[in-house]
Order: C-alpha cells, then sequence, then structure tokens
C-alpha cells in the first residue's frame, strides 16, 4: 500500500520509513510560528523550563500581526514580550512593524517555509503553507512552548481526504470559491482531524496565490492539514525565495484515502458564505438583496497581490457606494508596495477606499475596522461567527475578491456582473 | 477522581470567537479573561455558573482560532468538566496540554439537560446522569495521552523528555 504527501512527510520527519493513518508519532520540526496572541502564552510555559537556549534560532518564527501596529497599552506589552524574547534568545524571524506582514502571507514571501516541511503554528491558519507541498498545522501555545524547547512534536497520522477539481473555472472564480464551495459541501467539520488533499486538472493550473487561499482554510472544515502536490508553478515560487534545501513529495497511485471528492468546477458561481458559519455558502447568484455597512479586502486567506489586482481591475474608474466603509489591506509590506508600483493604491483611494498597512486587525474584530451591533459586513477573510468582526449582533459573509469589490460599489451583496 | 457538577447545555460548533472573543486576547491574565468566558454565546454565563459546574455541548465543540486562551479561561471560570459529541483538534490537543478535563461522548450528550447533575469518573469515562438514572460510557483517552495527562499536562511531559 503506498502513501499519501501528507504520509511521506510525516514518515520523514519521524525517521520511519513508514506510518499509517491513528499512528501516533513523535516528529521533527522545521518551523515553528507564533504570534502576538499566541506566543505570550508560549513564551511563559517556555520560561517556566528554566532553559538556556531555543532548539534553534534560525527555525522559529514571531510575527506579531493581529493587534499590531499596537491598539492599545495591553497589545504592546504582549508584543514586547516578543520583542524581548526574540532579542534574548537571539530569535531571527522577528518581524518589527515596518518589515511585517500576515504572518501566513509573510512566511512563504520569505522562503522561510518550504516544500516537503514540517511545520506547525500557534495559530488555526498555519494550514496555510499546505499549499507549498509542506505538512502544516496549527496548534495551541503550549505545543509551540514544548517545540521551541525540544524542537519536536506528537502527531497522530490523519487519514486523508482527496478532492479532485475537474472542469473549467468560471469567469470570477477564484480559490476561494473552491474552498467555500467545498466547505459548503462537507461542513465545518467534514474533514474533522483529518487532512484535505486538493489535486486535479483545475488545481494543476491553479496559482499559487489561490492554493494559499483554499489552504488557509483548510482548518474551516475541520481538518488538520490542506496539501497541494508541489510542480511547476510551486517550483516557480519559490525560486529566489527558498534559501535551504526543500523536497518535492506526492502521493502514491495506490495511496489510501477515506474518502474521494470528485467535484465539477463548471457549475460553481462566486460564492458567499452566510453568517455564522463558513459552511452557508451559497452561488451569489442566490444570495438576495442584501446591503452591506463594510466590506474588507485582505486577510491571510486574500490580502495577497492577485487578490488586490482583481478588486482593483473591478474599482478603476468607479466609486465605493457612500452608504459603505470598504477597507484594503495588504497582506505584507512587499505587497504593498508592489500593489503602489502597479496604481492599485492609487485606484482604491480614488474609488474611496481606506487602505491600510498591513495586520490582521478587523479579521478578527481586534481593530480597524470593527462592526456596530446591527451591521453588515463582506470581507474576503476566512471566519464569519458570531461576534468575529466586533458586536455579537453584527455579521459576517465571507467571500473572493472580485465579489468584495463588486459590493463595496453597488453597497449590497453583487456580482462583477452586476455593475454596469 | 470522581466529580460532581450541575450541566449547562450548548449547541453544536460552539467555537473558540465564542468562548473567549479576540478582543479580549490582549491580556494573558486568566482571572481577567475568564470574566468573558462563553460570552458571545451565553452572555451572562460567569453570572449563572458555579465552582464544579460542566459544560455539555453537541459536536465539533471548540471549532475555529487555535488560541489556548480558550480552554485556559473554561478552566479559570470553574468549569469541571466539558462533554462533547465531538471536539475540534486543535481545542482537543490544547484542552490535554492545559489540563482541562474534556470527554466525548454522544450518547450522553443526548441524554442530558441543562440543569441535570452528573457524576463523572475520569477513571473509568463513566458519566452518570441523576435525573435520567442512565450511565454512559465517554471513549477512553488513548495510552500517549493519558501519559501527557499523568505528567500534568505537556510541558511535564516535555521535561521528561
Amino acid at each position: 500500500m503506498g502513501m499519501t504527501i501528507t504520509e511521506k512527510i510525516l514518515a520523514a520527519h519521524a525517521k520511519k520509513k513508514k506510518v499509517e493513518p491513528g499512528e501516533l508519532i513523535i516528529a521533527n520540526i522545521d518551523i515553528a510560528l507564533g504570534n502576538d496572541i499566541t506566543a505570550p502564552l508560549a513564551i511563559q510555559e517556555f520560561e517556566s523550563l528554566g532553559l538556556k537556549k531555543v532548539f534553534n534560532p534560525g527555525r522559529i518564527c514571531l510575527v506579531p500581526d493581529h493587534f499590531t501596529p499596537n491598539k492599545d497599552i495591553k497589545s504592546a506589552e504582549q508584543v514586547k514580550i516578543l520583542r524581548d524574547f526574540a532579542k534574548k534568545y537571539k530569535i531571527k524571524n522577528y518581524f518589527e512593524i515596518g518589515q511585517m506582514g500576515v504572518e501566513h502571507a509573510l512566511l512563504p514571501e520569505k522562503g522561510i517555509v518550504c516544500p516537503g516541511d514540517l511545520i506547525i503554528g500557534a495559530d488555526s491558519h498555519t494550514c496555510t503553507y499546505g499549499a507549498l507541498g509542506a505538512f502544516s498545522t496549527g496548534v495551541g501555545s503550549t505545543d509551540l512552548a514544548s517545540v521551541m524547547a525540544i524542537g519536536k512534536l506528537w502527531f497522530k497520522v490523519p487519514e486523508s481526504i482527496k478532492f479532485v477539481y475537474k472542469g473549467k473555472l468560471r469567469k470570477w472564480v477564484s480559490g476561494k470559491d473552491l474552498i467555500l464551495y467545498t466547505i459548503g459541501l462537507i461542513g465545518v467539520d467534514g474533514a474533522l482531524y483529518q487532512s484535505m488533499e486538493f489535486t486535479g486538472p483545475v488545481i494543476e493550473k491553479l496559482s499559487m496565490d489561490n492554493r494559499f487561499s483554499m489552504a488557509n482554510m483548510a482548518i474551516e472544515a475541520g481538518a488538520k492539514n490542506g496539501i497541494f502536490i508541489p510542480d511547476d508553478i510551486t517550483l516557480e515560487y519559490i525560486k529566489n525565495r527558498v534559501q535551504r534545501p526543500y523536497k518535492f513529495y506526492n502521493s502514491d497511485k495506490d495511496a489510501k484515502y477515506s474518502k474521494i471528492h470528485e467535484i465539477d468546477v463548471n457549475n460553481i458561481e462566486p460564492q458567499v458564505a452566510f453568517p455564522h458559519l463558513p459552511e452557508n455558502a451559497k452561488g451569489v447568484s442566490k444570495a438576495g438583496k442584501i446591503s452591506l455597512d463594510q466590506v474588507v479586502i485582505g486577510s491571510c486567506t486574500n490580502g495577497r497581490m492577485e487578490d488586490l489586482r482583481i478588486a482593483a481591475k473591478i474599482l478603476k474608474n468607479r466609486k465605493v457606494s457612500s452608504n459603505l466603509r470598504l477597507i484594503v489591506i495588504p497582506a505584507t509590506q512587499n505587497i504593498y508596495m508592489q500593489a503602489m508600483k502597479e496604481g492599485l493604491i492609487e485606484i482604491f483611494i480614488n474609488a474611496g477606499a481606506a487602505v491600510s498597512t498591513p495586520t490582521c486587525g478587523p479579521c478578527l474584530g481586534g481593530h480597524m475596522g470593527i462592526l456596530a451591533k446591527g451591521e453588515k459586513a463582506l470581507a474576503t477573510t476566512n471566519r464569519n461567527f458570531v461576534g468575529r468582526m466586533g458586536s455579537p449582533e453584527s455579521e459576517v459573509y465571507l467571500a473572493g475578491p472580485a465579489i468584495a469589490a463588486a459590493s463595496a460599489i453597488l453597497g449590497r451583496i453583487s456580482s462583477p456582473e452586476d455593475l454596469t | 477522581m470522581r466529580i460532581t457538577g450541575k450541566t449547562w447545555k450548548y449547541r453544536d460548533d460552539v467555537n473558540t470567537d465564542e468562548i473567549i472573543p479576540a478582543r479580549y486576547l490582549n491580556t494573558i491574565d486568566l482571572n481577567e479573561l475568564a470574566k468573558h468566558c462563553m460570552e458571545d454565546i451565553d452572555k451572562d454565563f460567569i453570572k449563572k455558573i458555579s465552582k464544579g459546574d460542566i459544560i455539555v455541548a453537541g459536536k465539533n465543540f471548540g471549532c475555529g482560532s487555535s488560541r489556548e486562551h480558550a480552554p485556559l479561561c473554561i478552566k479559570a471560570s470553574g468549569i469541571s468538566c466539558v462533554i462533547a459529541k465531538s471536539f475540534a483538534r486543535i481545542f482537543y490537543r490544547n484542552a490535554i496540554n492545559t489540563g482541562l478535563p474534556i470527554l466525548e461522548s454522544p450518547d450522553a450528550v443526548s441524554g442530558i439537560e441543562t440543569g441535570d447533575n452528573l457524576t463523572i469518573d475520569f477513571l473509568t469515562g463513566e458519566i452518570y446522569n441523576k435525573r435520567t438514572d442512565k450511565t454512559y460510557k465517554a471513549k477512553p483517552f488513548p495510552p500517549f495521552m493519558q501519559e501527557i495527562i499523568s505528567s500534568g499536562g505537556l510541558m511535564g511531559w516535555v521535561k521528561k523528555q
């Protein structure tokens, strides 16, 4: 019996020839990540061990991105814990304001995470790096603390579900629409404890930015990881970024899957996930008339170059509805700079959007765009839980950048096809 | 170890934003976090519970973010145990790592209502509901996880490595 890509990466990091679903292993970690919410707890736990050094200062990343630029005194204290820890233990990959970005856009961009890696992060969207053909999963602060100490962590080898996407993508349909459709299909615990492997002719042609947004939301189906088979598109992306040895793994032809879903993309239209779960996805034509108070374009799901280009294409020479606020957040400083060079920032500002420095900010109801009671927002982010963006009596709708831009212009949930 | 407590029952897919909203995550002070436990699913939760009470919930409890503040604030609020039909993966790990007792038992959850008095034996995984006079058995933890629990959580286990 062959192995899936996920099983192969886990086996290699546990120094085993073979692993099987359900098996408990202790595996070596290539990269461990924490942010300004999760790292302070991890640091507190780590320091309780009384160790003089971390397992490898080059393999730990600390990214203060959630409440930064510091939104209040308490947040400033949290970030200071990260900064002081990074200095004390000579952590190379600490990213200060001015260089930082939203962690899951930043680490691939900097070439820190590589194909074939085993990555853990104290952030649930750490599954994003599966887009590179790495095994990458979210954990808690105590898990992060233990990895900072010994460079290893225990895992239960997950079963894998294979998703095969076939057909031709319709206009305005992106990776975000494919993943929202998929979560709608299997539910928010449809892949609980399992690996989601994204394959098929549609995926083989899908750009890296779209792959990142799909892998990012694997956790929204309860998955342990989401993963893509690395190929020439991956190679092109990591070229000039990755500086250390990496490995491309592939699933064997006779690998075992707990389930195989074949998805015909011909009939998938741009999706909108209704409150209050990502599984409440429907085609935009079935959304009905829903007026909005705010639109957010950004986040670790959709704050990358391609997302901004799509949004700018739609917003060019148009104005944001006077009943609504549009907030655009490039996910990293590099993306911000590139968007400026391409004239996208000018398009956003001319349209009447607020453009923010990179931050997770509004996605988790932190700052930079909080909703009042009764308000509705559409966001290119990944969660629409109760109170996610502010008041527990507000609502969040999830969609890709095309729907977000069109909705910002018309003031209600709309498709670019609705624009005259 | 046996505990007895009164139950508070919730629906499927209770997420970590409901357990502890992100707007309070600018601190790691557990007493401060406990004041807002379950606030976005039940705003009076902290006022009505007593020490030793038990949370009972449907499938996929603790879905969403990886914030360990979720099991930590449940524990700090005085809740003695969470029983659910199933737990989201990261919450499950975090609960074990931080020593919040959790039990998985779809049958028990179906047979429990808010206000029931339960007696739980953590060694056998038996859950007794006084109102219905029924006993349910939760899934036992795999031996490796029992080792983490008996080491006093993950950091205790790490110290042994």
